[in-house]
């Protein structure tokens, strides 16, 4: 077998409390599936036959119990329950499935939506013989701004595939630090600022293995990928010293050698022996062979068109599910809603199975979940409404998130609002209006989530 | 032939009889042994039955109809006339072509090869559907093709082969894909490089394999085997250096006794792999390199072309032992392999120039030895290789300097070819596209009319340009290709 795929499905969502204050991350509804279902998607239609789904008891209980999410993937799925403290990071996950990784694994977060043609990830993986390989991808203008202290540097090389430098500006302190070793082998280096991790990687099976061992890493995105970019240009033995660097970063993996990582593929005098022979070099201008003779490569793709969405922040929630139905091959209404004749519904929108949508209401660019009820003259725009939602007439919604089971009282004007999960507006409410055109988490607070 | 078979199978099944007696599982070899036997028998009686036509009616005509038994009779008389006519030794029909024997002359009408046939379209529909049934994606033709070149295929590297492939791939051994993969790249370019990936390949394929109850290791494994080498080809066609190993490790892995287990054979023929790569090449290249050095003298200038692995080992060598000379190293657009081949020897520390081919004739005459790598001899003496190969040795007999060709004899190939026209490889003709102070003159070549662009990979050497080849047997003059094909061949059998 070539690769495993592994679905890290137990994030809390720390970046978006009132929505998944009640529901887990997971189960969100994006276009009136859930969360899961889209990076499941992309696993299945791309061939993947089993993967195995590291969640939370709770979430599993919803896959398997609750028809509202369903999932409708023909996959196997190996669900293996973690405890939900959310101490255990992303690499603290891997290592406890350990001893299910076989091979290679392909490493996909939940919140991933994205239409990305996997196997140009796959295939930088495959024929540098990489250790890793990710994908990233150019943001929108709707994702946060930039001035966030968050920011991703993310060096790449001339042709713009193998990964050179990565860091987050929370961990520079004195500013951007490149190690003269870099610079020799790449003269030429590109960083980009603006760019989407896309938290896809494929890992090689020695990865893991390392991990097993070295308990100290953690996450994969915070520690594994950055230690394993840097562990490139770092010498072959433990037992020089490291003349050029100044980074105090890393000094606890010191004394890790290249060694550990790089275990050698089955007759590996052979591939040398054809590496030799080949007349292929990935640089050139100096006097060193292919790949510098670096044994541990890690490779990015950057998609630069198509969508590649990260479900992490509520802006980001509510841009998915715009862009939902350009993934969802059914159609726009689901059959078994009831919809009366007179009422206007925009292209972009979605209507969820077992809804009731009454006369003279109007639906623009919204999601309407599953078993949601609409009264009469409604007027719905730019809205994500879960499921079990009731809205009573002559409502006017704008530019809202309305969780799951909650019931709109008649005549309530919304703009701009977050509605926690199960509650009431009352009808002939004021106008509860926000503003600013972002959705505050105060104002969720008014509406008293319990 | 039938009736040796039956006796010889007698013996056989007395030796199955004697081990069911003594209270032995019968073995998974002679269950197959005994049900190859009693096949034979039932033909044997066949056999015997049509040549009594009455006596066979009777005996069938007891419980079905009379024409079902004439039909029956008819049958077996065709079927052992073919028997008879193939020379058939009694085997049951599961081998893909009956053997030839090698003194009798057989009229053989030799398949042309379905790669330069493009543009028939009853041979692509005959490709398409082995592919399908092999389940093994096409790979399509890209862009304008030049019209005397029409029958080749044409491949675009932005459209790998992986794209129709599932992602973890279940019909194709994984090293395979990456090997096809570095292929259609070219990151494993060069004829002995292709090979030595291709066999480490195979090894991990052979090292992976299991053998599936009720089949021989010796024929399924083979037959393993057919879709991988379908899928290397689809991601760029054969060179005749692979095709020759293949042949090599199909012929090893038939002759494997079917008594051996499945790890003894597994182990037999990772050996052989490793015999194959170690005195074909790495060996080869060692002697092929000891009688050039002969030919090196002191104050030498060397003109090599391209990147050749074996000519760098040379040059290498022949520093190594002390010689003096100094390398001009030639190359050409779009590959530009030549650089590597410098940094190699200057790595070493020899002193080289580098120049473009279009100054080839400019620079002869400082020359006073032309090295050239080969891709493939062919049968008739002609040197198939980088294109631009012919122009230099052309150039080089012009101006009278001495060509020597180096080439191991493992790519020796039965090919006959006398223009580079015939059957050729066209690579992606994007490579030819180039950016010059930011402005790309040929980015819309696709919407000119009557603009084709051509990207040639191989050329083909009159052996009147070549005034020696430099092979594992020897130094031999370029007519001598048939006489060490004819002896390797008679080696081989």
């Amino acid at each position: 077998m070539e690769l495993q795929a592994v679905l890290m499905a137990a994030g809390g969502g720390s970046r978006m409390t009132d929505l998944t204050y009640n529901t887990p991350k997971p189960m969100l509804p994006v276009g009136n599936k859930p969360l899961m279902w889209y990076p499941l998607n992309l696993l299945e239609r791309v061939g993947f036959e089993e993967v195995i789904v590291i969640t939370t008891r709770e979430v599993h209980k919803m896959m398997s119990t609750d028809p509202k999410t369903k999932l409708d993937i023909k996959m196997k799925l190996d669900v293996v329950c973690i405890q939900e403290d959310g101490d255990m990071g992303t690499a603290d996950a891997l290592r406890h499935i350990h001893q299910k990784v076989k091979t290679d694994i392909l490493v996909v977060s939940c919140d991933l939506i994205t239409d990305v043609a996997l196997h140009e990830v796959v295939d930088l993986f495959r024929a540098h013989n990489a250790t890793v390989a990710m994908l990233m991808s150019k943001a929108h203008e709707f994702t946060e701004t930039v001035n966030v202290p968050q920011r991703d540097f993310v060096g790449v090389d001339q042709s713009g595939k193998r990964l050179l430098f990565m860091a987050n500006e929370a961990d520079l302190e004195d500013g951007l630090i490149v190690r003269r070793s870099i610079i020799r082998k790449h003269p030429r280096m590109h960083i980009k600022t603006g760019l989407v991790d896309a938290h896809l990687y494929c890992l090689k099976k020695a990865v893991v293995d390392f991990l097993a061992e070295n308990k100290s890493i953690s996450s994969i995105r915070g520690e594994l990928v950055p230690f394993l970019v840097r562990k490139q240009f770092s010498k072959m033995t433990s037992g020089q010293k490291r003349m050029d660097d100044t980074e105090t970063v890393d000094q606890k993996n010191d004394g890790l050698t290249n060694d550990d990582l790089f275990f050698p593929s089955r007759d590996e005098a052979l591939l040398q022996l054809a590496q030799e022979r080949s007349c292929w070099n990935d640089h050139r201008g100096d006097m060193s062979e292919a790949y510098h003779g670096g044994k541990l490569r890690c490779y990015v793709h950057i998609m630069d068109q198509g969508l590649c969405y990260r479900v992490n922040t509520l802006s980001a929630y509510i841009e998915a599910n715009r862009m939902a139905p350009k993934f969802i091959e059914e159609p726009a209404v689901h059959p078994s809603a009831v919809i009366s004749e007179r009422f206007q519904m925009g292209s972009d929108s979605m209507i969820g199975a077992g809804c009731h949508v009454a006369d003279k209401t109007s639906i623009k660019r919204s999601t309407i979940g599953i078993s949601t009820t609409v009264k009469e003259k409604v007027k719905v725009t730019n809205s994500i409404i879960m499921h079990g939602v009731t809205i009573e007439e002559g409502c006017n919604i704008q530019g809202s998130v309305i969780c799951s089971n909650a019931v709109i009282g008649r005549g309530a004007d919304l703009k701009y609002c977050l509605v926690g999960n199960g509650q009431r507006i009352e009808p002939e409410g004021d106008t509860y209006s926000n503003t600013k055109k972002s959705i505050l988490l105060e104002v969720s607070v008014t509406f008293g989530l319990v | 032939m039938a009736d040796s078979g039956v006796s010889g199978g007698a013996d056989k099944k007395d030796n199955i009889e004697r081990e069911k007696i003594e209270g032995k599982e019968l073995t998974k070899e002679e269950k197959q042994r005994l049900r190859k036997e009693k096949k034979q028998q039932k033909k044997g009686k066949e056999k015997k039955d049509a040549s009594l036509p009455q006596v066979s009616v009777a005996e069938t005509a007891a419980p079905a109809s009379q024409l079902k038994a004439e039909r029956r009779a008819r049958q077996e008389a065709e079927r052992t006339s073919k028997q008879s006519k193939k020379g058939d030794t009694g085997q049951p029909a599961t081998t893909s072509k009956p053997k030839i024997p090698p003194n009798e002359l057989q009229p053989v009408v030799k398949r042309l090869p379905e790669h330069i046939q493009v543009d028939d379209p009853d041979v692509l529909k005959k490709l398409a559907k082995k592919l399908e049934r092999q389940q093994i994606p096409r790979r399509l033709d890209y862009g304008y093709k030049v019209s005397l070149f029409s029958h080749l295929l044409q491949y675009s590297r932005k459209a790998p082969l992986t794209q129709q492939l599932s992602i973890p791939s279940a019909v194709i051994h994984p090293a395979i894909v990456r090997l096809g993969l570095q292929y259609s790249q070219g990151i494993v370019a060069g004829s002995n490089a292709r090979s030595i990936a291709l066999l480490h390949a195979f090894k991990q394929v052979i090292s992976d394999y299991t053998t599936p109850s009720n089949e021989e290791l010796s024929r399924d494994l083979v037959n393993k085997l057919k879709p991988y080498i379908s899928f290397l080809n689809q991601c760029r066609p054969l060179s005749a250096s692979m095709g020759n190993a293949i042949k090599y490790i199909k012929k090893e892995i038939s002759n494997i006794p079917s008594q051996f287990k499945e790890d003894d054979a597994k182990k037999k023929l990772l050996n052989c792999i490793e015999c194959f790569i170690e005195e074909k090449i790495v060996l080869a290249a060692k002697a092929i390199a000891k009688s050039s050095i002969e030919k090196i003298n002191d104050g030498d200038v060397i003109l090599v072309y391209g990147c050749s692995s074996l000519v760098n080992h040379i040059l290498c060598e022949a520093f190594e032992k002390g010689r003096k000379f100094r390398v001009i190293v030639v190359d050409s657009r779009p590959r530009l392999e030549g650089r590597e081949a410098l940094r190699r020897l200057v790595q070493k520390g020899i002193s080289c120039t580098y120049v473009l081919i279009s100054a080839v004739s400019y620079i002869l005459p400082e020359v006073s030895k032309v090295f050239l790598g080969a891709h493939a001899l062919l049968a008739n003496g002609y040197v198939m290789s980088r294109v631009g190969t012919s122009q230099i040795a052309l150039v080089a007999k012009a101006f009278n300097v001495p060509v020597l060709v180096c080439c191991e004899t493992y790519k020796f190939c039965e090919r006959v070819q006398t223009d580079s026209f015939v059957s050729n490889e066209l690579d992606d003709p994007d490579d030819l596209i180039v950016t010059r102070k930011g402005e790309t003159q040929l980015k819309d070549w696709q919407q000119v009319p009557r603009l084709g662009l051509l990207n040639l990979v191989y050329d083909v050497t009159p052996p009147d340009f070549v005034d020696l080849v430099i092979t594992d047997l020897g130094m031999i003059p370029c007519t001598s290709v048939p006489v060490v094909l004819r002896v390797k061949n008679v080696d081989l059998l």
